[in-house]
């Protein structure tokens, strides 16, 4: 394992500005793997942790490939993580919408550069990814639908989903675009929350990258997890359930929950007065893809997403 | 006479609510929109709205069709000196055209475009951020400058950035309606969360010139607008800290500044040390200013339009 300082900045108050990354292997550029740009992206940066003590042993005992090298950046953000912001400390931008970046542009952008330029020729990348709405994902891969030919990969990771959406023009912006842009097969990780490091969603991720890097090949060892046959779904397909009002949401689903037709989801209850303003119920047979989390919930926000059929 | 266009129920006992005041009077059918408040940390609209409104309704004779102003798109955001959209940390000015299946911001991004399709000209006021400062300007999808030029020349504007295409400004307010055949107007002109009158009271002149100019407005008006610099084909160089620290200077924006010349220096307040003076790369028109004083390496601190000589 190799530790080295990916992008350094000085700051004009506070310890120097650091991203670190670690590397296994010394062959071709193989898998690239990077967790928290934001800084409230706990659980992200906490999966590559995992994955780094785990490639970490497996190097030690001679598991890994011969030719192939993979690097790890659990934080590309430490800044905003220490002090508890979601985006760039300073201003407010968000480095995860700076790609491919600039660096002789402004700060995020020359972040953005700095990372972009490590990750650039990997053969496959992974992003541990977040939602820009509170929320809680049932595990799953994403790749935005730019023409490539490489979906059916991401059924190595073996989770239960694939998901498939189109890019919008905000989108063009963020690494996982980008990435594939320049030729990398790029996948995006969802599971769980933010601000949260969570059992069994963790280890879901944690087991789906080192599922991947067993079936690439990249790691030489026999794996005991069952993986399931994934299904790739578009998010048109995903039927949506906005709150019909706002107030105080009570939420009885999960992401992961099959539900059926006519199941009750969830409640929505007066703020002042504690009385029942909506029940939301289910008007499709399906699986949980998606939950708001919040106590609160204004009017549209979609409470769920649930992938079914009527 | 104030109308909602969107409304929709807060969480605790509140609505989320975005207005404007329709004024008219006379029988043409034309409508202009003056849109503000995208962005809740800029306030110059707040002042040409309230000039706006005070000097139509006091000289309503003087109209001859319809004036819509919205000053606030994104009512949470100015009231919580929030530059995005509270609860969902995004930037208004990039969910649009917006949507009636997303959240509620997004639905009310399409509400917004719905009410404004149509009109004969939008013109969206922004002031800068809180970093920097900037001279009253508009800017121009290059795609669009034959169209938005000559409307842009009415606004008394000492600057108009013809600028590149950039897919992820796709997602603007003006880009979402003038693709939609209603020309749009993007004013940039002062520094977040302060008003400067002198740059205010300047496009309220130019949006009454323009007013006559469409033969809406029959009133008072300047005699002669300025004249702005029209700056195209990538003539703007971007001047961005090498190094993080205080950024100290006693120059101003909109003025001329030399190859060379130093327009402000980086410094350590640790240290008593000069880390970086700040150099003009090219002759030319400084309109933009860094305003904010700490800066990290990367922080723009200023933009010079390059004089002809320079390209």
């Amino acid at each position: 394992m190799k530790k080295e300082i990916l992008f350094s900045m000085k700051s004009p108050f506070r310890d120097d500005f650091n991203i670190y990354g670690y590397t296994f292997g010394s062959g071709s550029k193989s898998l690239a793997i990077i967790g928290s740009m934001r800084g409230d992206e706990v659980n992200q940066m906490y999966v590559c942790s995992q994955i780094v003590k785990e490639l970490a042993s497996l190097e030690n005992h001679g598991y890994l490939a011969s030719d192939v090298s993979i690097t790890v950046i659990p934080s590309a953000n430490p800044f905003s993580m220490n002090i508890g912001k979601r985006f760039w400390t300073m201003d407010d931008t968000d480095i995860n919408r700076m790609f491919p970046g600039y660096d002789q542009g402004e700060t995020t952008q020359r972040i953005a550069a700095g990372i972009f330029k490590k990750l650039e020729n990997y053969e496959y990348g992974i992003q541990l990814a977040s939602f820009y709405m509170p929320g809680d994902f049932i595990p799953h891969v994403r790749i935005f639908n730019t023409g490539n030919d490489y979906i059916e990969e991401a059924n190595d990771f073996g989770l239960p989903y694939v998901m498939i959406s189109d890019p919008t023009p905000f989108d063009t912006t963020l690494l996982n675009y980008n990435w594939q842009i320049w030729n990398t097969k790029t996948f995006s990780l969802y599971g769980g929350t933010n601000q949260k490091i969570e059992g069994m969603a963790t280890k879901h991720l944690v087991n789906s990258i080192l599922r991947f890097l067993i079936k690439k090949g990249m790691i030489i060892k026999r794996t005991f997890d069952p993986a399931c046959v994934s299904e790739t779904i578009r998010e048109s397909q995903l039927k949506v359930i906005q709150a019909p009002s706002a107030g105080v949401f009570y939420k009885k689903k999960n992401a992961g929950d099959y539900v059926r037709k006519g199941d009750e989801l969830g409640r929505i209850l007066d703020p002042y007065e504690g009385t029942l303003k909506a029940r939301i119920y289910a008007y499709v047979d399906g699986m949980m893809f998606f939950t708001h989390d919040s106590p609160l919930t204004l009017q549209n926000t979609p409470l769920f997403k649930i992938y079914g059929s009527e | 006479m104030i109308q909602r266009i969107f409304s929709a129920e807060l969480p605790v006992g509140e609505r989320l609510l975005i207005k404007k005041n329709v004024i008219s009077n006379g029988t043409s059918s034309k409508r202009v929109c003056i849109v503000t408040g995208t962005h809740g940390d800029e306030l110059e609209g707040q002042y040409v709205a309230f000039k706006l409104n005070q000097l139509l309704s006091k000289n309503l004779d003087s109209l001859d069709g319809t004036v819509e102003i919205y000053p606030a798109l994104n009512p949470l955001g100015i009231d919580s000196i929030t530059r995005g959209i509270p609860n969902f940390d995004i930037d208004m000015n990039r969910i649009f055209p917006g949507s009636l299946t997303g959240s509620m911001t997004e639905a009310a991004a399409h509400y917004i475009v719905e009410d404004l399709k149509g009109a004969d000209v939008v013109i969206d006021i922004h002031s800068s951020n809180i970093f920097l400062r900037e001279i009253p300007q508009v800017r121009i999808n290059v795609n669009l400058k034959s169209q938005l030029v000559p409307l842009a020349e009415y606004l008394n504007m000492d600057f108009i950035w013809v600028h590149e295409a950039a897919t992820v400004l796709e997602s603007t307010l003006a880009h979402s309606l003038n693709i939609v055949g209603t020309k749009t107007l993007v004013v940039e002109m002062g520094v977040g969360m302060r008003i400067n009158h002198d740059c205010c009271n300047n496009l309220i002149d130019g949006i009454f010139n323009m007013l006559k100019h469409l033969g809406m407005w029959s009133g008072q008006s300047v005699d002669e607008v300025k004249k702005p610099i029209l700056s195209e084909a990538d003539a703007v160089s971007f001047i961005n800290a090498e190094k993080s620290g205080i950024f100290i200077t006693d120059t101003h924006n909109n003025r001329e500044v030399k190859k060379g010349e130093c327009i402000g220096q980086i410094v350590s307040s640790l240290t008593g040390e000069i880390l970086e003076d700040v150099l003009s790369p090219v002759d030319g028109l400084m309109f933009t200013l860094r305003a904010y004083p700490v800066v990290y390496e990367g922080s723009l601190l200023a933009r010079v339009h390059r004089f002809e000589t320079e390209k």
